[in-house]
């Protein structure tokens, strides 16, 4: 669906993309994450094919950026940073408008189609002007799934909503994924990539690192166990250390947190070992580190 | 055709809600139009004094002699403000060209609409024809009104023949359209190229620096406008329009805009 090499974006004495090479399959849901001014947006334009990139090449939908820019245009989505739409304008003229410059068959039913399915039917004939921000960030969602496209770009599609627009639009995603969309979707909300991401890639200026969340989390901080214990104690953590497969023990309160690489092989064996040396489990638990932890480890490294 | 249809109808929805443009689109014509026929009924009673002396030389050989003094006078007097006509669609669309690319930038629409498959070329003939239309229809109706009017003030046909002779004709119905399409897509270069969407409005509007200096240039007697001259000029226009059309589209980049406009 995207490929990119090399894809290198230079404004006058700024260097907004630094040599991004990136593949995204179909299908799949890819988490774009970075700070403020890390070339996020800048990214999205050059895979939407609104600007033009310095040097590198990038395949979008197997069209080239640059050289077949309508045809991109044509075959994805994009749900920009500011939902822009026009104020003084009905939603469903909004969408009308947008249906025709996309070349959609039949508008109107498609218009109706995304309004019913978003929940704004009833105030179609409403200027855009009077909607919330999160009704504003549905219309906005509709305009870019009018032609469907297989290939969606959200930039940051819940900033500045409140949690139940948020928590909307959010399910509204899930189920573009599962009708099998590629979405390449910019988000600063960690929680919310975490949720919906297949893959992540970290970008600041130039891509850090690409990996499933999960992937991400284990090889940054490792798998943790907690065993919450009547008592624990050093000494009880100094014994687990010795095992070979634990890479850290430590005690913390009254539990011990153990450091492994693959917790359901070896778990069993560390209560056994335990349980032998008459420590008394209450509870066990995997300590998940949040995506949020993962992302400022890699930004304060970059 | 259909995505500049939808451009002219989307533009036509939205500008017409502005009360700027509708002021130029409509209140512009009214007063144009008014002031020939106010000073027409003023000297509706002209005596029949020898006033050709106090008229510019070369107007005053070109008054037939079926005219009289007063009446010749009342031709002078209006044919000054009938450049009031080109100049009509010179300002119309000024407003209305600024506002639908200022209005994209303050709504933030220009994004999403330059993601869609318009091309550059249906973008900027959509704008161009929404501005250029209405301002040339204000422009026609307003010059009908007058020529109602001004039959209905006069009612002297050597008069009429005068105030309508083809050489104003031919500045209002074929020069006006021409200067609207010159002053849009001054508005839409501009626009491209200025980073910010007001400077992009006040420069547009020095597109009528020229004609005014042929309006004060006739007032002032230094020149006559006459068909051959409008004929020249008209011809000039569609040159000029051509390579402004052609600049416009090569000026609006995309990349500049999105990224220039904060």
């Amino acid at each position: 669906m995207i490929i990119t090499e090399n894809l290198t974006k230079q404004f006058t004495a700024t260097l907004a993309v630094d040599h991004l090479s990136l593949q995204v399959s179909e299908g799949e849901v890819f988490g774009f994450l970075g700070p403020n001014g890390a070339g996020k947006t800048t990214t999205v334009r050059m895979l939407t094919a609104l600007i033009g990139p310095t040097s590198g090449s990038a395949t979008v939908n197997g069209f080239q950026v640059g050289k077949q820019d309508t045809q991109i245009r044509r075959s994805v989505g994009i749900l920009t940073e500011s939902p822009g739409m026009y104020d003084n304008l009905s939603a469903e003229f909004n969408l009308t408008i947008y249906a025709r410059l996309y070349e959609v068959k039949d508008p109107k039913a498609q218009v109706e189609k995304y309004l019913r399915m978003l929940g704004l039917w009833d105030r179609r004939g409403d200027e855009a002007g009077t909607f919330s921000k999160g009704m504003k960030q549905k219309l906005a969602i509709a305009r870019a799934l009018l032609h469907e496209p297989r290939l969606l770009f959200l930039d940051e599609p819940t900033a500045a909503l409140d949690p139940e627009s948020a928590h909307l639009v959010r399910d509204f995603i899930e189920d573009l994924r599962k009708e099998g969309r590629t979405i390449f979707l910019c988000t600063h909300n960690l929680d919310e990539a975490d949720r919906l991401c297949d893959r992540i890639g970290v970008f600041k200026t130039h891509l850090l690192v690409v990996d499933t969340p999960e992937r991400l989390r284990n090889q940054l901080f490792g798998r943790k166990v907690v065993f919450h214990l009547l008592s624990a104690s050093d000494e009880l953590a100094a014994s687990l250390r010795s095992l070979p497969f634990v890479r850290e023990a430590k005690v913390i309160d009254n539990k011990l947190l153990v450091t492994l690489d693959d917790p359901e092989a070896h778990n069993p064996e560390i209560v056994r070992s335990l349980v032998g040396l008459g420590a008394e489990i209450q509870f066990v638990g995997e300590l998940r580190h949040s995506l949020e932890d993962v992302y400022l480890q890699l930004v304060k490294n970059a | 055709m259909l995505k500049i249809k939808t451009i002219l109808t989307k533009e036509w929805a939205e500008v017409f809600k502005n009360r700027m443009v509708i002021f130029s689109v409509i209140f512009m014509p009214l007063l144009f139009t008014a002031l020939p026929l106010i000073f027409l009924f003023a000297t509706r009673d002209a005596g029949l004094s020898n006033t050709n002396s106090e008229l510019p030389p070369q107007f005053a050989k070109m008054c037939s002699p079926e005219l009289t003094s007063g009446q010749c006078f009342q031709v002078y007097m209006t044919s000054q403000m009938m450049i009031l006509f080109m100049m009509m669609p010179l300002i119309i669309p000024v407003n209305i060209a600024a506002y639908s690319i200022v209005g994209e930038k303050t709504t933030h629409s220009l994004e999403p609409l330059l993601a869609t498959p318009i091309t550059t070329a249906e973008l900027v003939t959509g704008k161009n024809l929404a501005a250029v239309i209405p301002a040339v229809i204000a422009t026609w109706l307003g010059f009908g009104v007058y020529a109602i009017g001004a039959w209905i003030i006069v009612q002297n046909g050597a008069v009429m023949r005068a105030l309508f002779e083809p050489m104003w004709l031919l500045a209002v119905f074929i020069a006006g359209p021409l200067l609207a399409v010159l002053s849009v897509n001054t508005s839409i270069m501009v626009s491209s190229r200025v980073n910010d969407p007001r400077v992009a409005e006040q420069l547009s509007a020095v597109v009528i620096v020229p004609l005014m200096a042929v309006f004060f240039g006739q007032i002032s007697g230094l020149f006559i406008l006459n068909s051959a001259l409008i004929t020249l000029f008209s011809a000039a226009l569609v040159l000029l329009d051509a390579g402004m059309v052609y600049l416009a589209v090569r000026l609006f980049q995309r990349e500049t805009i999105l990224t220039r406009w904060k």
